[in-house]
This record gives C-alpha cells, sequence and structure tokens, in this order.
C-alpha cells in the first residue's frame, strides 16, 4: 500500500495535503486499489461550500459507485478536470496527476483530527 | 447454446425487402411542413423468414432459469412454474382491459382483493396495495408513506433516513428520489446492524429521523437478530421502519415481517412469488403496510362491497404510484403460485431455501471463505480472492465456461471480492452437488491455471467484455 506520508486520512479513505494555504483532496492508493478500475469521477462546482463528512463528489469503478467525503470544511477552489477525459488517473496516480479537489479551509484545526500516515496505515490495514 | 456469430438486422438488410404489405390508406394524406420530412431513415429492410431466424437464433443464446442453474444471489432466480402462464392466459384475464369499468371487471377485482389478503396475512400487514411495478418502486413508495405520514401530523423536519451499510443501493436512491437524506448505518462484526452505532445516529439526528429502511434478512443472508429492539428505538425516536422484502424468500409462512415493528414494507412478486424476472419481467413490488400507515398506501386498492368489488383509494393515500393497477398479468401468477402451495407449502418454500443455501455454505466455504461465517438464511456471501492475482470477477466468468450463471459479485459492499450465492428452493440436491463440484475445480484451477479463468468465458459465442472501456467509452447507438 502506498501512502503519502506529508497527507492525512479519513477512516473513509479520503486525503488531504496542505498546499499553500490551500489542501488538496482525493482518495488514497489502498481506496483506488479496492475500487478497481474507475471509470467516472463527479466533482462538486468550484465556489460551492461544503462541511467535514459531507459528500463532495462520486467515484464510480466497473464494481460500485461510492461516495467521496470532505476529510475537512470548506469552499471548494478548483477540482481537476483531467479526470473528466481520464477518470485512470486516480488508478495510476492518485495522490499527484488523480486529484480530486483543492479548498480554502474553513475550519483549519479540523487538520488535527484526521488520521496521519502511520494510523492511516494501521486503519487500512485492519481490512 | 447457439454459438454460431449473429450479425445486426441492419448487416444483413437487403434494398428493398420487405415483411410485411400494407393495405392501400383509405384516409386522405396530409402533406407534413417541409422543414420536418426526412428522405432518408436507416432502418433495416428484411423478409418476414429473415427476421423470424435472427431473433429465433438470437433467442438461442439466452441463459435462462428454464436452461441452466442461476444461483444470483439477491435475485431469488427460482423457477416459475408453468400453470402460472396457464392461469394468466386465461382469456378473461388476458383480453381485460383497465378501462371496461368495474361492472365488467368483477372477476379481476376478486382476484386482486384475495391477494391483497393473501399477501396481508402473509407479512403480517393491515392492509396491502399491488400499485408498484417493481422492488425499488415499491420502496419509493414506502419512503413516501413515511414522508406523508410525518407530514400530516404537521412534523416538517423529519427528513432523516438511516439505513444499514449493507442495504441495497435502492433504499439510498429511493430515499433521495424522495426528497430525503440517507444517513449510513455501519454493521457490527456479526453482520448486523451496529445497535450502538443505531443509538448514536438517532441521537444525532434527534427530530429529524423520519425513520430506518432495514432488510432481513440482510443483504449477507443473515437474519437481523435485533428486529425488534431497532424497531423500539427507531419508534421512541419518533421515526418509523420500513422493511425491504427483496429477501422474504427465506420468510414466507415461517415469520410475519409485520409483526416485528415493520411499519411499510415492499415484497417482489417477481422474486419470492415466482414470476419471471430478469429481463422476462414486468415486475411486481406490492406494499404493505400496517397500523400507522395504511390509510398511505398507494390506490386504488380492491375493497369488497356487499357481493361486488370495487377499486377505491385509501383515506389518506399517497396517491397513484402507476397508471391503473399494478402489473396485473403479475398478480394473476403470484395469486396461482400462492394458491397452488397453500400455507404449508409457503413454509417449505421458505424452510428448502434456507436448507439448500446452508448445505452450500457449508460444502463452498472450505474451497471459498466467509466474511460472516454464521448460519446463513436463503443465501451467503463468499469471497472470490482465493489465490494471487485471481478476482471474484474471474471466479463467476469461468462459472460460465461451466454452464452455470454467475453468482451476483461485489455486493454487498462490506465484504470485498463478494460473491453471492442464492440456490433457491427449486433446485435439487444433484444439481446443488454439481455447482460445488464445479466451484471446488474451479478454485484448484485458480491455483494451478490461473490462465483459464483470466481467459474465460471460452465457451460462449462472445468471450471476456473490456467492462472498463464499455463504461469509460461505451457506444450506445449503432454506427453504419
Amino acid at each position: 500500500m502506498n501512502i503519502d506520508k506529508s497527507a492525512r486520512y479519513r477512516t473513509s479513505h479520503e486525503f488531504a495535503r496542505k498546499d499553500g494555504a490551500e489542501f488538496v483532496a482525493g482518495i488514497s492508493d489502498h481506496a483506488q486499489e479496492s475500487l478497481g478500475d474507475i471509470v467516472f469521477v463527479e466533482l462538486p462546482e468550484v465556489g460551492k461550500t461544503i462541511k467535514q463528512g459531507e459528500t463532495f463528489g462520486v467515484v464510480e469503478s466497473v464494481k460500485a459507485a461510492s461516495d467521496l467525503y470532505m476529510p475537512m470544511s470548506g469552499r471548494i477552489t478548483a477540482v481537476n478536470g483531467d479526470l473528466a477525459g481520464d477518470p485512470a488517473l486516480v488508478n495510476k496516480d492518485c495522490y499527484a496527476k488523480g486529484w480530486m479537489i483543492r479548498f480554502a479551509p474553513a475550519n483549519p484545526p479540523e487538520w488535527d483530527g484526521l488520521l496521519d500516515a502511520a494510523a492511516y496505515e494501521k486503519e487500512a490495514g485492519k481490512e | 447454446m447457439n454459438l454460431k456469430p449473429e450479425p445486426l438486422v441492419f448487416e444483413v438488410s437487403a434494398p428493398g425487402r420487405i415483411a410485411v404489405s400494407l393495405p392501400k390508406g383509405d384516409t386522405p394524406s396530409y402533406p407534413l411542413p417541409p422543414g420536418l420530412v426526412r428522405t432518408e431513415l436507416k432502418l433495416p429492410e428484411l423478409d418476414e423468414l429473415t427476421v423470424v431466424r435472427h431473433f429465433t437464433r438470437l433467442s438461442q443464446k439466452n441463459f435462462s432459469i428454464d436452461t441452466d442453474f442461476y444461483p444470483l444471489g439477491s435475485c431469488t432466480m427460482k423457477y416459475n412454474p408453468k400453470a402460472n402462464e396457464v392461469a394468466a392466459g386465461l382469456p378473461g384475464f388476458r383480453n381485460t382491459h383497465p378501462l371496461v369499468g368495474e361492472e365488467f371487471s368483477q372477476g379481476a377485482l376478486e382476484l386482486v382483493h384475495r391477494l391483497q389478503s393473501m399477501l396481508a396475512e402473509i407479512g403480517g400487514f393491515k392492509a396491502v396495495s399491488l400499485q408498484p411495478a417493481a422492488g425499488a418502486h415499491g420502496e419509493l413508495a414506502g419512503v413516501f408513506m413515511i414522508r406523508a405520514y410525518h407530514l400530516s401530523r404537521g412534523d416538517a423536519k423529519r427528513t432523516k433516513i438511516l439505513i444499514p451499510d449493507s442495504a441495497h443501493g435502492t433504499n439510498p436512491a429511493s430515499c433521495t428520489m424522495a426528497g430525503l437524506e440517507a444517513l449510513t448505518l455501519p454493521s457490527n462484526a456479526e453482520g448486523g446492524v451496529d445497535m450502538e452505532a443505531l443509538k448514536a445516529g438517532l441521537d444525532a439526528a434527534a427530530g429529524e429521523v423520519a425513520g430506518i429502511m432495514i432488510t432481513n434478512p440482510n443483504t449477507l443472508g443473515l437474519f437481523e437478530r435485533n428486529i425488534e429492539e431497532i424497531a423500539r428505538l427507531v419508534h421512541e425516536a419518533g421515526g418509523l421502519v420500513y422493511g425491504d422484502g427483496a429477501n422474504m424468500n427465506a420468510l414466507t409462512g415461517v415469520f410475519k415481517p409485520g409483526e416485528s415493528g415493520i411499519d411499510v414494507m415492499h415484497f417482489n412478486l417477481h422474486k419470492t412469488f415466482s414470476t419471471p424476472h430478469g429481463g422476462g419481467g414486468p415486475g411486481s413490488g406490492m406494499v404493505g403496510a400496517g397500523d400507522r400507515l395504511a390509510a398511505f398506501l398507494p390506490g386504488p386498492v380492491a375493497v369488497e362491497k356487499g357481493e361486488r368489488y370495487a377499486l377505491e383509494m385509501p383515506a389518506k393515500s399517497i396517491g397513484r404510484m402507476k397508471a391503473f393497477y399494478g402489473n396485473f398479468g403479475v398478480l394473476v401468477r403470484a395469486y396461482t403460485y400462492i394458491r397452488m402451495l397453500g400455507p404449508n407449502g409457503l413454509r417449505r418454500v421458505a424452510e428448502n431455501a434456507v436448507l439448500n443455501a446452508n448445505y452450500l455454505k457449508v460444502r463452498i466455504e472450505k474451497v471459498f471463505p466467509l466474511k460472516y461465517s454464521r448460519r446463513c438464511m436463503h443465501e451467503f456471501v463468499a469471497m472470490g480472492d482465493i489465490a494471487p492475482g485471481i478476482h471474484t470477477l474471474d471466479i463467476a466468468k469461468r462459472l460460465i465456461d461451466y454452464g452455470i450463471h454467475p453468482p451476483t459479485i461485489y455486493f454487498p459492499l462490506i465484504v470485498p471480492e463478494a460473491l453471492m450465492v442464492e440456490p433457491t428452493e427449486t433446485e435439487s440436491l444433484a444439481t446443488l452437488d454439481e455447482f460445488v463440484r464445479v466451484m471446488t475445480l474451479i478454485a484448484q484451477e485458480a491455483k494451478t491455471r490461473p490462465e483459464l479463468l483470466h481467459a474465460a468465458p471460452t465457451t460462449t459465442p462472445i468471450g471476456r467484455l473490456d467492462e472498463v472501456a464499455a463504461a469509460r467509452s461505451p457506444v450506445l447507438c449503432y454506427r453504419a
């Protein structure tokens, strides 16, 4: 299992990573592997404000469709437009080219409540 | 199976060929405005015999319960007795029309009324409506009824419905379609609803809980032992309990869901009551309700008035879910099935469905392990990733080579590499033993000759499809 050490995670397998004053989020390597070949990613409109734990989109693979949950509350400042044409980027490179959303945090201390890389690795290993 | 590749009708089309000669029109022609007239229309041109052969050959490629074993979990692909078809084909039923009026539909209305009563008895409901046309349609009706109940009491804040993470995907979809919000409940280590999470969920959404949607037995094929306690807690929180009856085949004649605290529930007549489905439909997702919700049932329903039968809307009905009176032909088949079996026969259906599933479970789990391995009801969920590089999809595809329809795969989502088997009561011991033999053989192949599984199926007119390409760039129209 490939884990981005600089990111933090939800138990539902989304990651968030600081990028300047904003955050970048997507799904973990463990999540993309469990889902299998991803065929569609639905992302929110830029400008939308979404609370922590609410859905920001949907990821669909040949096996299943799964909701994507906001790792922290925030306002969407950008989405990865490349995923519309090439959803396989999430399979190939989930932490970099397969990123999903960028957001401005509404409540930065929520970061501290997320799982760090070691804790997430332990959590994902249980499955 | 007919293995010859069959061309599309467009590919065998020849200019000028026709199958029917239309009579000369006896009404004056009316010229359409010029912009609306097409001069070229890509329709195939074929003679009658070519059309008959084309569709007959296609039908010979079908896989069906009438040809082979079909253990598709959560779908109850049981045998549909041919007597059902005889009854549905009786001229009085077949040739009637919903607009002929009550006076000339007394026989049809009597059947509908009797079927409502029998299903109310089987489910432990106060009243039943046969309106919905399929399972998810019945769910939607039930969620509308729950919403209407709260609104009728002036309580507009109840917009949240709790749903276990093992539920059919149609449950959250029905909530969303009804304008309500679905909240997911985790399962416990035994595969049932996590009671502490339920209590926490009810507390967190206090005053906003419209209800819970619960499937019993659940999609793991496990009986929800805490059903009465779950219903009590949800009722205490002011919510109502929806029962997803997709798995009723495990319970007929043994357990009445309406007596376990469920307020409204759908049954799939096309699963439990042996009417054709899986492309052969149409279905029927009747809804039954207890005291709180009976008045809200969709309508019209059949009622007895003296010696006559009539159609009526329940007092606070959510209205119609469908034009006319449900899928009537399906109702005739279900009625026939129930009358042929009687109460004792229906009980034996459930007993044998559960016995067959447990027989398979005990033998199959030696080669395909289970995540939740307690005694099952009518189905069980194994896992297919038994060797390096082997996935459940490969097991499913290899089964096709052995003439068996693949089980449901990758559902429920809480079991990784899920393989969900439901044999139903209508299969013989010989068929079950053959299935075990084949599954054991495939398990060996997975370890010794994995390439056979990766290439499967190889005995069908079309082999392994590229599902990823089909999903990512589907071609949905014929390209000439």
